[in-house]
């Protein structure tokens, strides 16, 4: 796998499955997803709504919504597997070992306790510091997060504080017990533009220092391609391409990574139109045979019709496209064609 | 904060006027109680001394304002029937009735509350769906058909409750209770589970919905994402959460167990205040009335008093009106 580094992963997703049982059978969510972590890269993932980039991030915190459950693969953190544990196993790992950030900060604090309560019961879950100690530390983290005059910050409630300083808050919260990984649920989607940048600075900082991995889950191409080392591409509960973020932004493999980088508008090139990936992601009920993709794809071919593409070597980064090289770099393919 | 209080004691003031003057056109409009006083052969002319000794000739504004005044002295009169100060008779009854509804809506509260938070935890549980159809025939059921049919089992089948009165009480003052004694404390399980079993049901699917809504919530999936244990999760951040509601309704329904607490009270001739006023509606008994009307016109504004001021106590965000304001957005 193309990490960027040599050290053994910190997380390492081998082939995960996540589905919702419905009256109507099973959907399957997330599908045959693998990709790692290394310790102190941040993995950003992008992808459309109902892509099954939020249910991968929340498998690995161990936190799924029922009905929805793991159907099958492996979640390894520092090389233990998490996917099974008991629930009371997985609690001392969220928090200490996984931190979370999710979308809305507006509603991911208490209304009812103080920003200090709830940093100081989670450095306690964790830490088992005095009460004293504990409180000294929620001040530092609160400094470093970036609040201004933490030491009387601290005991104020979350509705004093606005959007951006409250999910400075939430990073401090997920940051308390020193957590290796953190998985970060589009942290600035409900933010305001200008704060945006602020916290992706910050998220970004704060984990260079702490040497803490992020898994970056996001729907922004530009927050990606900003703050990853590597990224993701997810498309209907798989991945469609994953390596470097230099390389899948300049030289996408995949003709749906393709239509995402068209999309995005950029400074100083004039634009006619921006580009578009005609039609709408499948739904879970209505994934097609072949590539899931090839509805909408302009360049498919015989076998993506009837055959699944699984990810393949193409440059730096892994596409799951039989016909990568159709207007990219990558090799041919190598594999028989199966009869149509 | 202050200024809150303030306005809330001139609304209870307003409202207090209100059923004072509902409690005072009973005795203008609720027959001649000149009538009620005297006998059939009372010469007109004694019944008109009477009638401007009382008070009765003057004009109903100058008699409101002399109600009033009397009433905020606890002063009512004296008893039609009895002749006795309604005011004493009110008191000497009065810890039957406040005991009685203290204790239901205790019972109401520790097994409400528990049952509600375990159902909204756990809504697909076979023993869920069992409190929840239980707490259907609590809440359907009128009260005093729980009454007889209590009685009929523990009192007549089983033996093991007293069926009526308080038992035996222990003076304290004025105040006489049932808790010291324990034919006291038997006397009052029957009737509080009657009279709260309603506020039970109530009370529990009030807090079973609200405990659904919040375990929904980004904060409480927040919560278990930083690790914390289920029960800080549940009985901590989960449960605070739905508290306003609930002390809400738990205030009406205080107010509520006390003024209704009449067909408890009959069902199981409970010396309190309701059947008081049973009685004394039975003989017209004016004065008492009117008490009673402007007694339990005045629990539910202390009442209510109370359940704002707890608002501020369980949430900062109105704490917070008026002293520091939410920075932008």
């Amino acid at each position: 796998m193309a990490a960027a580094s040599n050290n053994p992963p910190l997380l390492e997703v081998r082939n995960l499955r996540v589905e919702f049982p419905t009256r109507r059978g099973t959907l399957l969510a997330v599908d045959d997803v693998s990709f790692d972590i290394a310790p102190g890269e941040v993995l950003g993932v992008v992808g459309e709504s109902g892509a099954g980039k939020s249910l991968t991030g929340n498998a690995i915190i161990g936190l799924l919504e029922p009905p929805g459950r793991i159907a099958g693969g492996e979640i390894r953190l520092e090389g233990r597997r998490i996917d099974n544990l008991p629930y009371e196993e997985m609690r001392k790992i969220r928090g200490a070992r996984i931190g979370a950030i999710f979308q809305d900060p507006l509603t991911s604090l208490n209304p009812l306790y103080s920003v200090g309560r709830q940093l100081i019961e989670t450095i306690q879950t964790h830490l088992g510091l005095s009460n004293s100690a504990a409180r000294t530390r929620a001040i530092d983290l609160l400094k470093e997060v970036g609040i201004p005059g933490a030491e009387m910050r601290i005991d104020h409630y979350p509705h004093q504080f606005s959007g951006g300083m409250r999910q400075r808050v939430v990073i401090a919260l997920a940051l308390c017990a020193g957590p290796r990984l953190i998985v970060a649920d589009e942290p600035t989607t409900a933010l305001d533009v200008s704060i945006q940048a602020q916290i992706i600075a910050l998220l970004k900082r704060l984990c260079r220092e702490h040497q803490t991995a992020v898994m970056l889950v996001t729907h922004d191409m530009g927050v990606i391609a900003e703050t990853a080392d590597r990224v993701a591409v997810m498309y209907a509960g798989r991945v469609a391409e994953i390596g470097p973020v230099r390389d899948v932004v300049k030289h996408a493999q995949h003709p749906y990574t393709k239509g995402l980088m068209g999309s995005i508008p950029s400074l100083g090139v004039r634009h006619e139109r921006l580009t578009q990936i005609d039609g709408a992601m499948p739904r879970l009920t209505e994934i097609p045979k072949g590539c899931a993709f090839n509805p909408r794809c302009t360049v498919h071919g015989a076998r993506c019709l009837i055959e699944r593409p699984e990810l393949m070597t193409a440059g730096s980064s892994r596409a799951a496209c039989w016909r990568h090289d159709a207007g990219g770099v990558g090799q041919p393919v190598s594999k028989e064609m199966v009869d149509a | 904060m202050l200024a809150f209080i303030l306005r809330r004691l001139l609304q209870s003031i307003a409202v207090l006027l209100t059923v004072g003057l509902v409690a005072f056109s009973l005795f203008r409009y609720v027959g001649d109680p000149i009538n009620a006083m005297v006998g059939q052969d009372t010469p007109a002319q004694e019944r008109e001394a009477l009638r401007e000794k009382l008070g009765l000739n003057d004009s109903p504004p100058v008699q409101f304002v002399r109600f009033i005044a009397n009433a905020a002295q606890g002063k009512f009169g004296l008893s039609y029937r009895t002749s006795e100060p309604v005011g004493s008779m009110i008191v000497e009854r009065m810890p039957a009735t406040l005991e009685l509804s203290f204790c239901a809506a205790l019972f109401a509260l520790l097994v409400g509350v528990p049952m509600g938070v375990y159902t909204g935890l756990y809504p697909n549980h076979w023993s869920s769906r069992l409190f929840q159809a239980v707490s259907l025939i609590g809440i359907s059921l009128p009260t005093f058909l729980i009454g007889i049919l209590l009685i009929l089992v523990f009192a007549v089948w089983l033996h093991w409750l007293p069926s009526f009165g308080r038992g035996e009480t222990v003076q304290i003052g004025w105040w006489t209770t049932n808790f010291l004694t324990v034919k006291g404390l038997q006397a009052l399980i029957l009737p509080s589970i009657t009279l709260g079993l309603f506020q039970l049901t109530l009370l529990m699917r009030l807090v079973r919905s609200e405990m659904l809504e919040v375990m929904r919530t980004d904060y409480i999936k927040f919560a278990r994402a930083r690790g914390l244990s289920n029960r800080a999760v549940n009985f901590g951040h989960a449960l605070k959460n739905t508290l306003v509601p609930v002390i809400t309704v738990t205030g009406l329904q205080l107010g509520a167990l006390i003024a209704f607490a009449i067909v408890t009270e009959t069902v199981f001739a409970w010396p309190g205040v309701g059947q008081l006023f049973i009685q004394s509606v039975q003989f017209s008994d004016i004065p008492v009335m009117a008490a009673y009307l402007m007694l339990i016109g005045l629990l539910f504004v202390l009442i209510n008093l109370t359940v704002d001021l707890l608002y501020f106590a369980v949430d900062p965000r109105l704490r917070a009106q008026g002293t520091a304001r939410a920075a932008g957005h």
